[in-house]
This record gives structure tokens, C-alpha cells and sequence, in this order.
């Protein structure tokens, strides 16, 4: 997020400070193809609630997708789009939003970097497993999950204050745990 | 049957010693077995590891479950499919953050099933992955085979287990389900229950299913 101070000084030789702020979207579909998801992301009604929402940019990572995004500005945001990244770490941590798709090693990316996100779940990969954990981390209240025909109202209805940080794993049990099993 | 035994008793024999030897394979194995959940007998002071890494998040999370342990599970060394460029990306970079004293090996396997690969063209391609286990089993006969769900596991499971049997290397299974598993066990995960020394879950919903998992009281990736 980016912060811009205008300092105006009108006829009175006073000072009045106006903070904008720049907030932007990340969409990633990590490896897979989820058009369904670009296409609409990029769409003038989700547009126009993204806009509502004080957001200004929408970069989108497509994947495999055939839906290529490509630079532009429509309805108020700057739009971008690439395929692939060897790391979108960076991605996520400018943006103030992310929506993904079900990937495991995505919801824990953006939890794991405190970002707020929104996961939409791919229907016609019903028989997926990776759904089991964004549906769990929702019912944890640490992120928003939906799917293309709600994501419109899933934004609209947000209250992304609400959301819970993840907490962090355990993984030092697991080293104790086998430390104490082998007997080193 | 019978009357080629009678003009042909070097088949016999050898017919009775094939039995014979099948008889001490399944009494030897199903000793292993009951074996499973001890405790080694050998206090070693350090237990070189073998991790099976694999695609998605399976090596991000391997990897993090290696960087809980302490340097006494070492050397390390990873079981690779070879068509996964990105696996060895993550574990250069994680060794490299490890310490450069630190050597580690990679293997190379075929894969034994793709996504949405045919259940009979599998059979095909696991036997060819378990054929190419033989020799990484006994190039590195390690203390602990590490694996996390990808199919790539099994071979190397299946061949673990019968060098044991064969008293070729005493190497113990340690199976963590992926914490994507949070309701379902994997298909990796339902295979290896009841083979494996430890077996560990990151949800507690799985534990109804499969009561000797060993659940820590939260995520461990």
C-alpha cells in the first residue's frame, strides 16, 4: 500500500494533508487453469465492487489458464496479469487483497504473510482434495471462501477485520517428537 | 504334476525351496510388522534421512519438516521424479540455508503415477519405479525414509520394506500426512498405515479414522 500526501495550500495560506491510498489485488490460480476465475475477476461488475472497495489495481497470475490478462485500465483500476513467477511472495506481499483458488500451498503463502484472502474454489475440480483445508481454515474464521456465482456478493458483503491470523505450525513437535522416538 | 516330478526331481527340489523361502519371507515379514511401533534397539548418534520429495506442496513441506530437526538426523539425502525441476529448486535452497558443510545427495525416479493418470497404466509405471528403488534403497540405506503423501513414495516404501525383511537395511518409515489432508487420508497415506514406524496426521478429524496416527495437537508445516 502506498501512501501519498498532498499538502494543498489554498488562499488562506493554509495547510490541509489528504492521504490517498493505493490498494491493490492480487489474484493467483497458482499452477492450475481457472479461467472461470480471471475472466470474471476481470469482469466490469467485480470490477466495479473492487472499485467501491477503495481498490485502485488488480495484478492477476493466470497459471495454465487460456484467459490471458493483459495491461490496461477499465473501470477506475490498473490491470495487469502474467503466467508464472518463480515466486509470487513478493506479489503478495504489495497487495492488500488476495484471491486465490483452493491451493494448500497458497492459503498458507498469504496467511503466512497476514494478507487477507478469499478463496475461490474451483467447481468443476469437485473430487479435489485441496478444498478440505481452505473449507477448514474458513470454518476458522482465517479467510473467506466462495465460488464464481458468490464471489460478486463475497466481496460486496466483506469484513476483512474479522478475519483471524493463522497460527503458526508446530513444527518443532515433530522434531521433538522423532528426537525422542530415535533416542538421539 | 505329479510325473513330472517323478522324471524331474531337481524341479521338486527347487519347487519345495521357492516354497520354502516364500514360507520364511511371509514369517519374517509379518515378524517386521508386529515389530513396528517399538522404539530402535540401536542408540545411534545420528540417523542419516531420506526424504521423498514431490510435486505441489509436497517438498515445501518436507522441507520444513527437515529444518525442525536437529543435525543429529543427518546426512540428508532426497528422492526427485525427474520430470520435478521445481522440487530441486526448494531443496538446493533450503540446504543452502542449512550450511555449506552440510552435503546432501539427490536421486532420481521415475514417477509412479501422474495426475488423473489410468489405474492400469499405473500398475506399469509403479512396477518401473519400484524396479529403479532397488538400486537407491542400496546406494543409501537410510535410517529414516521420510515421506509426506506423493505417489513417489511407494516404490521406495514397498522396497524399504523388503530390504528389511531380507535383513539388508533396517530402515523405519515416517509418514506425515500433508496438511491438506484435513477429513480424507491420502491414497499414499491409506497404503503405507500399516507399514509405517510413524505415522503422523495434522488434523485431528483423521485421527476417527486412523486411531494409531499420531496427532501432536496441530499443524507441524
Amino acid at each position: 500500500m502506498s501512501l501519498l500526501f498532498l499538502i494543498l495550500i489554498d488562499n488562506s495560506v493554509s495547510f490541509r494533508t489528504t492521504e490517498i491510498c493505493f490498494m491493490s489485488v492480487f489474484v493467483t490460480v497458482g499452477t492450475t487453469s481457472f479461467d472461470e476465475l480471471t475472466e470474471l475477476v476481470t469482469s466490469e461488475p467485480i470490477l466495479k465492487i473492487l472499485e467501491t472497495k477503495s481498490y485502485s489495481s488488480l495484478l492477476v497470475q493466470y497459471g495454465r489458464g487460456h484467459h490471458q490478462v493483459k495491461e490496461c485500465n477499465t473501470a477506475g483500476l490498473k490491470i495487469n496479469g502474467y503466467r508464472y513467477k518463480d515466486s509470487i511472495s513478493g506479489d503478495i506481499t504489495n497487495a492488500d487483497l488476495v484471491i486465490s483458488h483452493a491451493g494448500a500451498g497458497t492459503c498458507l503463502e498469504v496467511l503466512g504473510a497476514r494478507k487477507p484472502l478469499v478463496v475461490v474454489v474451483n467447481e468443476k475440480l469437485m473430487d479435489n482434495h485441496q478444498f478440505e483445508l481452505a473449507k477448514q481454515l474458513h470454518q476458522d474464521g482465517h479467510l473467506l471462501y466462495c465460488t464464481c456465482s458468490t464471489l460478486g456478493s463475497t466481496l460486496s458483503e466483506m469484513d476483512l477485520q474479522s478475519l483471524e491470523p493463522l497460527p503458526a505450525p508446530k513444527t518443532n513437535k515433530f522434531g521433538e517428537d522423532l528426537t525422542l522416538h530415535f533416542q538421539l | 504334476m505329479s510325473c513330472i516330478f517323478r522324471y524331474f526331481p531337481p524341479m521338486k527340489m527347487a519347487f519345495l525351496l521357492i516354497i520354502g523361502l516364500l514360507v520364511l519371507f511371509v514369517i519374517r515379514l509379518c515378524y517386521v510388522l508386529f515389530h513396528l511401533q517399538e522404539k530402535p534397539l540401536k542408540a545411534l548418534k545420528s540417523r542419516s534421512v531420506l526424504a521423498v520429495a514431490g510435486s505441489g506442496g509436497h517438498t515445501t513441506e518436507i522441507v520444513r519438516l527437515l529444518s525442525s530437526l536437529p543435525s543429529t538426523f543427518r546426512p540428508h539425502s532426497y528422492v526427485v521424479a525427474t520430470s520435478d525441476k521445481m522440487s530441486v529448486t526448494k531443496i538446493e535452497s533450503f540446504e543452502s540455508t542449512e550450511g555449506s558443510e552440510n552435503k546432501f545427495t539427490l536421486y532420481k525416479i521415475p514417477r509412479s503415477r501422474e495426475v488423473s493418470q489410468s489405474w492400469g497404466s499405473t500398475i506399469i509405471t509403479t512396477f518401473h519405479a519400484c524396479l529403479a528403488s532397488f538400486p537407491i534403497m542400496w546406494k543409501s540405506r537410510p535410517d529414516i525414509l521420510l515421506c509426506n503423501g506423493p505417489g513417489t513414495c511407494i516404490p521406495l516404501c514397498i522396497v524399504a520394506l523388503i530390504y528389511k525383511v531380507l535383513g539388508i537395511c533396517a530402515t523405519d518409515i515416517v509418514f506425515v500426512e500433508s496438511m491438506c489432508r484435513v477429513t480424507t487420508m491420502s491414497l499414499s497415506g491409506k497404503i503405507l498405515y500399516p507399514f509405517a514406524n510413524r505415522f503422523y496426521v495434522q488434523w485431528p478429524q483423521l485421527l476417527q479414522q486412523y486411531p494409531n496416527a499420531i496427532y501432536l495437537g496441530g499443524r507441524l508445516v
